[in-house]
């Protein structure tokens, strides 16, 4: 099988791996796959700015590294700023003739909550001033790195160390925050979703991303099965179901123009809520009420697209 | 032939930045050190410098975008003051354990709350031990200088640290005078290109950042440490370079009278020329007082500090920061701890004032003076005391 793989599978995707392995992750971890893919997607000719959480502990403890490109970490909420300064800096040392003509892509990382929550000022800013970088947004939709709290970003009705299932609550309270609508509105030229169950598209969107000029962002879902209490072996099914039944579909928006990815009938959500320990707790009515609201969201972004 | 033009401190500073050839420049308003960030967007705007100016959403990207920037070896400036230095604070210290070569500008204020635009140094105090190199200018033409001396030394080999230039504000940040403004080809002699040397470029990548697991945090703060203590050799280096090409001196600590002294006043910043005119009063009437002024705040100048002192019975600090339910004005406490072990040392007295731009008089000078010798003397049960407060 994996002979199979090597003599059939590097005509479709690089053998290189520019996020080497050996990290820390946990075993089925979502959120390492979907980089590695990024990284194979964009290459070495790239500096990667991450923000605190999962990736950037399992991939750096001193004086280990999985990084084979240039790479650096600062604080939890200013990814989007560093990537800015990133990207000056080489812009006006070439234009300087201080080092080589070439193109580096300038790539920030950071989880759902470096994102959607506390690094969200930060993130704005550097999408307003048109830098030329392109942000992936690794969610698995909660603060993973310190324990599963919740996020802006954990879907209705999970529960997390923060937002506990318990007799007087369903866990989350609120709706998941749309990430890629906030990016939309900046008018930047590219936004898409991906994810690493549908692995060549998702390499393709990091590659537009990384194309267009100016700033360009990529929600990832990524499935962290140690948050999610889901079994190791079913990551990539999950993620896929989460495309399937419509809870994340999968699209781009370049220059403001919409367009579904993958448009098939939609399985029920519960074929993908009742796999997952995060949902054990939810009765029957409360996912009806999930459904609905994932038919009505669903139809919303199907109108965008037909524009 | 520098020519002498009159100048305003925060227009001092950004001549600077400009005769620095900076190469990033990110800027976020607050008073009193917006007129730095204003004038290097007009030199931008006018082709004058050629630099990535970064106008940022908040002082905390402000400094985030300077890590960045200066990771790719760009030479890097920001200013900044009061709230908007406190909004950066964790990302200081990642700036010089990272050992970025960043340089700042402060035009010094007192924090909220009560809201005040006005001068003190309650900022600066808040970031004591972020692992900065710290000094204070007294006036425009120290402040221009010490611009070319900050990136001069941030950036050798030897420091590869971050340098914080502080200005009073409005008190030097908004008046204007005399300044000679260095020749481009006397700073070109002086501070060479910035060579960084580990830049992030995917031609050599390297690994910024990573995290320190127990066995290695303290060894990774050991050599910084190391590295910092280190750090004095190239600043005392830096300013006799700069004495050899511009001809003006600079030291860690100014004396002013102190040769006979028995009591010293100490202050750091502007205030230092108002000091000194009521040092030579006291003069007139026979008494023996004499000024310390400390430049270089950190590394803190123990030797120069210990040295000048020695001699003197009362030493009256003035600071213009509260350090509530501490042991007295920052200051005047680092004081007190580096002289406690010395045989012969003098009282130290903690005074503060000049809190929220309330003006320090020669008058209020004299009567610091006399009231630390009285509480030398005398003794007080307090650790400090404020000067000036409306009963
Ligand atoms: C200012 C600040 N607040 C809080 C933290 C603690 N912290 C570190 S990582 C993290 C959660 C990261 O969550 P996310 O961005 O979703 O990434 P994940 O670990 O889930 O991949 C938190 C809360 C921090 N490092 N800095
Ligand atoms: S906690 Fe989740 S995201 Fe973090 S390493 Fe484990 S599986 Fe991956
Ligand atoms: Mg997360």
């Amino acid at each position: 099988m994996t002979q199979e793989f090597i003599k059939f599978g590097k005509r479709e995707i690089t053998m290189d791996e520019p996020f080497a392995p050996g990290h820390r992750g946990c075993i089925g971890c979502g959120e390492a796959l979907a980089v590695r893919l990024a990284m194979k997607a964009l290459g070495r000719d790239v500096v990667i700015a991450n923000a605190t959480g999962c990736i950037e502990i399992i991939s750096s403890p001193l004086p280990d590294t999985s990084w084979q490109v240039p790479w650096i970490h600062t604080l939890f909420e200013n990814t989007a700023a560093v990537a800015s300064g990133v990207e000056s800096g080489l812009k006006v040392l070439q234009r300087k003739g201080r080092i080589p003509q070439k193109h580096v892509d300038i790539v920030a990382i950071g989880g759902d909550g470096a994102t959607a929550d506390i690094g969200i000022q930060a993130l704005s800013g550097a999408l307003e001033r048109g830098h030329d970088f392109i942000y992936l947004c690794f969610d698995n939709e909660a603060y993973m790195n310190t324990g599963i709290q919740r996020s802006s970003a954990t879907p209705y009705g999970a529960s997390t160390t923060t937002a506990p299932a318990g007799k007087t609550s369903i866990g989350q309270q609120t709706q998941k925050k749309n990430m890629p609508a906030i990016a939309v509105a900046h008018g930047i030229p590219y936004v898409a979703t991906a994810s690493p169950s549908f692995p060549f598209d998702m390499m393709e969107k990091v590659k537009k991303a990384a194309d267009v000029e100016g700033p360009a962002y990529v929600h990832i879902l990524s499935v962290c099965d140690t948050g999610w209490r889901t079994p190791t072996n079913l990551s990539v099914t999950i993620g896929r179901l989460a495309v399937q039944t419509g809870i994340f579909p999968l699209y781009e928006v370049e220059n403001g123009v919409y367009k579904l990815n993958v448009d098939k009938d939609l399985k029920p959500v519960a074929d993908y809520l009742k796999k997952q320990g995060r949902f054990r707790h939810l009765s029957d009515d409360e996912i009806q009420k999930i459904q609905d609201r994932v038919t009505e969201e669903y139809a919303k972004l199907k109108a965008k697209v037909a524009g | 032939m520098a020519k002498k033009i009159g100048l305003e401190g925060s227009l001092a500073i950004s001549e600077a930045v400009k005769l620095s050839n900076t190469d990033v420049v990110a800027a976020y308003p607050i008073t009193p050190q917006t007129h730095i960030v204003e004038s290097l967007a007009e030199m931008v705007a006018n082709g004058e410098l050629d630099a990535e100016y970064v106008p940022v959403e908040s002082e905390h990207s402000a400094m985030s975008v300077c890590l960045g920037s200066s990771a790719t070896g760009a030479r890097t400036f920001t200013a900044t003051a009061s709230q908007g230095l406190e909004l950066m604070h964790e990302v200081l210290y990642v700036a010089s354990s990272m050992r970025l070569p960043i340089v700042m500008a402060v035009a010094n204020r007192a924090l909220s709350a009560p809201l005040s635009v006005w001068g003190d140094h309650s900022d600066v105090m808040a970031v004591r031990d972020v692992g900065w190199i710290q000094v204070f200018a007294e006036n425009a033409q120290e402040a221009h200088d010490l611009v070319l001396w900050a990136f001069r030394v941030g950036e050798d080999p030897d420091a590869l640290l971050p340098v914080m230039l502080n200005i009073d504000g409005f008190n030097l940040s908004h008046v204007t005078e005399p300044v000679l403004l260095n020749e481009q080809a006397d700073v070109d002699k002086f501070l060479p290109v910035n060579r960084y040397p580990l830049p992030l470029h995917p031609d050599k990548p390297v690994t910024m950042g990573a995290f320190g697991p127990p066995f290695i945090y303290t060894e990774a703060k050991k050599a910084q440490e190391v590295a910092f203590s280190k750090s004095k050799d190239v600043i005392m280096k830096g300013w006799d370079e700069f004495e050899q090409v511009f001809g003006r001196k600079y030291s860690p600590i100014e004396t002013y009278k102190t040769d006979d002294a028995e009591t010293l006043l100490l202050t750091m910043g502007s205030l230092s020329e108002t000091a000194s005119l009521a040092v030579d009063n006291m003069r007139d009437q026979g008494k023996k007082v004499g000024l310390l002024r400390i430049r270089l705040w950190r590394p803190f100048p123990f030797t120069e500090l210990r040295k000048a002192v020695a001699n003197t019975k009362v030493l009256v600090v003035l600071d213009r920061c509260l350090s509530i339910g501490g042991p007295g004005g920052p200051v005047a406490s680092e004081i007190r701890s580096a002289l406690y072990d010395q045989e012969k040392r003098p009282k130290v007295v903690s005074l503060i004032g000049g809190l929220g731009g309330r003006d320090v008089t020669p008058t209020d000078f004299e009567y610091m003076v006399n009231r630390g010798v009285e509480i030398a003397e005398k003794g007080s049960d307090a650790e400090y005391e404020m000067i000036g407060v409306r009963e």
